[in-house]
């Protein structure tokens, strides 16, 4: 064969191997940029403002975090065709099952109420009133799940996830010093010394890196979607993919408020927009678009999660491809999640300081017994046959499991008790 | 003899009759582990319990310096 007949036919090759992955692309994909969402933009921005590119290296460290983690739920969620939720009231009983169940529902709304938050705080920025937010926002997510398929649903999620990325060319804006992006940020070091502060903004990182409705998400969309066994490869380099998308879209954020903002005291991805809306106006734009972005698309999963999870518990029908007279409750749970989360934001003078910390503190009491279950369920021969988990995915699970679940305690117990920190 | 409709009224009553009645079913359905509970099943549900006693006490602690 000539080398022209080579490449015809590698290119060919690639082009039916890309199809197919843009078949079975999607849970992976999404919620890991979801994972980006207004509290995670909200912790890169203050970090690079705090420590520049000092921390880049640290973020790094998070793909194979959040790739070992979210991996093991595609297994499970293609292999069992059961939800998070159902597979954890299944294996562990009821007891365990409402305490996973409950909390999330819990967690996934105060979580929910953070998003709104976000978008409405981003976009005040350009004047627009949170109230028509809350209910332009609330409409689109119904329509986008009304239409009745998990197909288009995902395709348009997917789109919504591109934008996430939108913190790449904002990096570009700002011209930073690659040369120092490079020598800074690719070197692991504590900028200013270990100290409480420090310790604090690394919690913090790893806490927005794995979240307990990812978990249930991505599962409980394995399942929707359809894939089997024979798709998990696919969904493995999704889900690998994703992981490096959440990682870069952080690492540019980063950039951007580590070249503009480094040194000024920043609390919140809304206020570093409005500061650099006064400077340099696109730049500003783009973060605020990036921050409504990022809490959309967390609202959109963070839902969809909720709702998956109780028609999974409650034995309601509880799929995208159905419509609301075959699954009234499926979409009930999902409106009045949008309507309540939406609502909480429009009370003048609500505890949002004080819901956006609390969020922290109850996650921290579902990510180890969702992880824990995790593993032990990977490690059922009954449960996944020769999918289970292989020695070293063990050895890189259980490291991964107790260092985060370690890590998030501490960030749960400094979130409670600041002094700790000094 | 009393009854939750006879407090809450036939319709609410029936609701949380209904509700109840569910939630009993799911009890019932899922009283049984399927996992097999080996030593390290039952260790990491220790761990989980005994975890998540230790974090109820710090959020009382918590709730009762802030009262």
């Amino acid at each position: 064969m000539d080398l022209g007949s080579t490449l015809f036919y590698k290119y060919q090759r690639f082009i039916k191997v890309l199809k197919i992955y843009l078949l079975l692309a999607g849970p992976g994909l999404i919620v890991m940029l979801a994972d980006n969402d207004a509290g995670g933009i909200t912790t890169y921005t203050v970090t690079g403002a705090k420590y520049g590119y000092g921390l880049i290296w640290f973020l790094l460290l998070l793909l194979p975090v959040a790739y070992v983690v979210q991996e093991m739920t595609v297994r499970l969620g293609a292999v069992t065709k059961r939800g998070h939720a159902e597979a954890i009231f299944d294996a562990f009983g009821s007891f365990w099952g409402w305490f996973s169940f409950l909390d999330l529902a819990l967690v996934n709304w105060l979580t929910l109420v953070t998003e709104f938050i976000g978008m409405t705080a981003a976009l005040a920025i350009f004047g627009i009133n949170p109230l028509i937010t809350v209910v332009i926002v609330s409409i689109v997510m119904m329509l986008m799940v009304l239409q009745g398929k998990y197909w288009t649903w995902e395709k348009i999620a997917m789109l919504f996830a591109a934008l996430n990325i939108v913190y790449i060319p904002a990096a570009f804006l700002v011209h930073p010093s690659v040369g120092q992006v490079l020598s800074v940020g690719l070197i692991p070091h504590f900028p200013g010394g270990f100290n409480g502060t420090l310790f604090f903004f690394l919690m913090a990182n790893i806490g927005t890196t794995i979240a307990p409705w990812m978990i249930f998400f991505q599962q409980s969309a394995v399942v929707d979607k359809g894939m089997k066994e024979k798709d998990i490869p696919w969904g493995q380099v999704d889900t690998l993919i994703g992981s490096a998308f959440t990682v870069l879209v952080a690492i540019f954020l980063v950039v951007v408020t580590g070249t503009v903002l480094y040194g000024s005291e920043v609390e919140s991805a809304a206020q570093a927009a409005s500061v650099m809306m006064a400077t340099n106006p696109w730049l500003g734009t783009f973060i605020a678009i990036g921050l409504f972005n990022a809490g959309f698309l967390g609202a959109i999963c963070i839902s969809l999660a909720s709702s998956w999870a109780f028609g999974e518990v409650f034995g309601w029908a509880h799929s995208l491809n159905m419509k609301i007279r075959e699954a009234p409750w499926f979409y009930i749970c999902y409106l009045l999640a949008l309507v309540t989360a939406g609502s909480v934001v429009l009370i003048p003078n609500a505890p949002l300081v004080l819901i956006t910390l609390f969020v922290q503190v109850i996650a921290v009491t579902l990510l180890p017994a969702a992880l824990v279950f995790l593993i032990l369920l990977l490690n059922n021969e009954e449960i996944m046959g020769k999918y289970r988990n292989t020695t070293w995915q063990n050895i890189a699970g259980a490291t991964i499991v107790i260092a985060i679940i370690i890590l998030s305690t501490l960030y749960g117990i400094t979130t409670l008790f600041p002094e700790l920190i000094g | 003899m009393v009854t939750i409709e006879s407090i809450l009224g036939i319709r609410i009553g029936g609701i949380i009759r209904g509700w109840a009645d569910k939630i009993h079913e799911i009890n019932k359905k899922y009283e049984k582990p399927r996992i097999t509970m080996s030593r390290g099943v039952r260790l990491a549900l220790l761990f989980l319990r005994l975890y998540l006693i230790l974090l109820v006490l710090l959020l009382g602690y918590k709730f009762w310096t802030l009262l």
